[in-house]
């Protein structure tokens, strides 16, 4: 930054290879973009590259159409917004004690969050768990067992601490401010960033998980959004490399409407992503550079 | 401070904290009873207090299933391309990010390059089947069209490692470089400022000045990486994987999967998840350790 220097053969070298690399994450979804939007025709002839040809909107009004898809998308969103309240709430429960240093036993709690992430009971035992208390097939088993993140709570403690002066808890405490009082009207406002950052976090991953609906659900009411899609696309093509096995599927489902399919899931990312992302460099980087 | 004073000013801390413990006591730390079944032949009528004890031979027999040492090897080939191949491509990246002159290019580019980090494993295994598959993919109809013919380059075991190590650096190079890039805003200015009056040219100073300016995030990433060769995902091999590449897209956490979940083996299943993570254990421990060492800086 601000060095001057007059533009080198080198800086046109970067600045393609940068280009390229950019190309490169956008080309893929161009072409998803691209086959969704056109003919059976052009697709299956291979013309389609990175625009539309014979454009029509066919795939997306079979989608919306479909009753099953649009259910899993409104039953993905539900999800996805109970599951980031209850875990941004859960992780500022853990955090906001944890970033106190008088507090006794602090060293101990922390401890004993951080253990889970280096050591867990596996698949099998967490499947039996869950069983035992009764949460397969139902919402709560996509909702509570990812609940808090330690290494986002790590995350929430360092900013509670690197950007919260310890004048300020004094002063608030001077004039009378308890605990809860301090955390709702002084800390959480000031830490908006990570709030941010976590949120978007929490419901990325929320959104895009589907192997705990892989493991515990069976039900098809509480696929989410992903598993459903992992079943359309991926499924029908198992069938494809071992059509042997198979006794014919019902039908075959079309490029345009896997890649319709996809766009779906897709779009809401990257609607709320450039809104949140001016947040998660700086809230991330607070967090973990001095972890 | 008194007791009863010390009580009176953070009580609220500790009601606070005990929804937290309670959690990762019932969902963290329960499951670890159920870890006994790797002692035990599993009979899910008995239930596990019931079930009877029968040492090691669980483990006996999964050191002579030929499944779990495919499965092993996998395990370490696949997190070894990542780290041959992945690792080095987001300092490559961050350097080329940092040395970019225009600032509003640079920003963009960034943001873009950060967004298939946020894009499930799902929507990239469907993409990628769009983009790879042998018969309408759209880089082997291209490759017909120049008469190079088709790659199968998901259905061949040495061409899918390529695909798998190659889509895993395109989801996570520009993730990756944010930890870079924030640890060179810590490099003094002012040596780039002297290194240009003597006239150094820029590789020069990316060599004498960025990197060592990062040098500890690199040691200290490449220790953790390292730690980490046991544990792999469950989404990325398990989508990217298919029947005709099992034989080296059968990975540890895949495998438990399918012996436990699918083929009801519990105990099997669990011995396999419990061998995982006492050794991942010791992995994150002696890298933890070696990175305290080298570096003085301990990351648990």
């Amino acid at each position: 930054m601000g060095r001057k220097q007059k533009t080198t053969f080198f800086d046109v070298i970067n600045v393609v290879f940068i280009a390229c690399c950019v190309l490169a994450c956008l080309a893929p979804f161009l072409h998803i973009a691209s086959i969704s939007l056109s003919s059976g025709g052009a697709i299956t002839a291979g013309r389609v590259t990175l625009f539309p040809i014979e454009m029509n909107f066919d795939a997306y009004i079979s989608v919306i159409k479909d009753k099953a898809m649009i259910r899993a998308l409104g039953f993905t969103v539900l999800l996805t917004v109970s599951f980031t309240l209850f875990a941004m709430f859960m992780t500022t429960l853990a955090a906001y004690p944890l970033s106190n240093d008088k507090l006794k036993g602090r060293k101990l709690t922390m401890f004993f969050i951080l253990f889970t992430m280096f050591f867990s009971g596996g698949l099998i035992p967490e499947y039996m768990l869950i069983k035992s208390l009764g949460l397969l097939d139902t919402m709560s088993v996509l909702i509570l067992p990812g609940l808090i993140s330690p290494f986002f709570m790590i995350i929430m403690i360092t900013f509670f601490r690197s950007t919260i002066p310890d004048s300020l808890h004094e002063a608030a405490e001077i004039d009378g401010c308890t605990h809860f009082g301090k955390l709702f009207r002084i800390v959480l406002p000031l830490s908006l960033p990570v709030l941010a950052t976590l949120a978007l976090f929490y419901a990325v991953g929320r959104w895009n998980g589907f192997r705990d609906a892989l493991f515990y659900v069976t039900d098809q009411n509480l696929y989410p959004m992903q598993l459903k899609l992992y079943q359309m696309v991926m499924n029908n093509l198992i069938t494809e490399v071992t059509a042997s096995e198979g006794s014919g599927m019902d039908k075959v489902v079309s490029e345009s409407l896997k890649a319709a399919s996809i766009m779906f899931a897709t779009v809401p990312i990257l609607i709320v992503y450039p809104w949140l992302q001016r947040y998660f460099v700086s809230g991330l980087t607070l967090g973990s550079v001095k972890g | 401070m008194s007791f009863i004073r010390y009580t009176l000013r953070y009580w609220q801390l500790y009601i606070m904290l005990l929804p937290v413990i309670a959690y990762f006591f019932v969902f963290k730390y329960m499951p670890l009873y159920g870890v006994t079944i790797a002692f035990k032949e599993f009979n899910m009528f008995k239930g596990i207090a019931e079930s009877a004890w029968v040492g090691f031979d669980v483990f006996r027999e999964i050191f002579s299933m030929q499944g779990f040492y495919i499965a092993l090897r996998n395990t370490f080939l696949l997190n070894g391309l990542d780290f041959i191949f992945g690792f080095p491509a987001p300092i490559i990246l961050a350097v080329c990010l940092n040395e970019l002159k225009f600032p509003a290019f640079r920003k963009i580019s960034q943001t873009l390059l950060y967004l298939p980090h946020f894009i499930s494993w799902v929507i990239i295994g469907g993409i990628m089947y769009q983009v790879f598959a042998t018969n309408y993919g759209i880089i082997n109809l291209l490759l017909n069209k120049i008469g190079i013919g088709s790659i199968p380059f998901l259905a061949e075991a040495g061409y899918w490692l390529t695909t798998y190590t190659s889509v895993g650096i395109w989801q996570g190079v520009g993730w990756g470089s944010i930890i870079y890039l924030a640890a060179m805003t810590g490099i003094n200015k002012e040596l780039y400022d002297a290194a240009d009056v003597d006239g150094a040219s820029r590789v020069r100073r990316i060599w004498h000045i960025t990197i060592p300016g990062i040098r500890s995030t690199i040691i200290v990433l490449m220790i953790l990486k390292l730690g980490d060769m046991l544990d792999i995902g469950f989404d990325r091999p398990y989508i990217i994987g298919n029947v005709m590449v099992r034989d080296v897209s059968d990975v540890l956490s895949t495998f438990i999967y399918r012996v436990g979940l699918q083929s009801g083996q519990f105990s099997i299943a669990t011995a396999v998840g419990l061998f995982q993570a006492v050794v991942g254990l010791v992995f994150i421990l002696a890298a933890n350790y070696i990175a305290k060492k080298t570096t003085d800086e301990s990351i648990i």
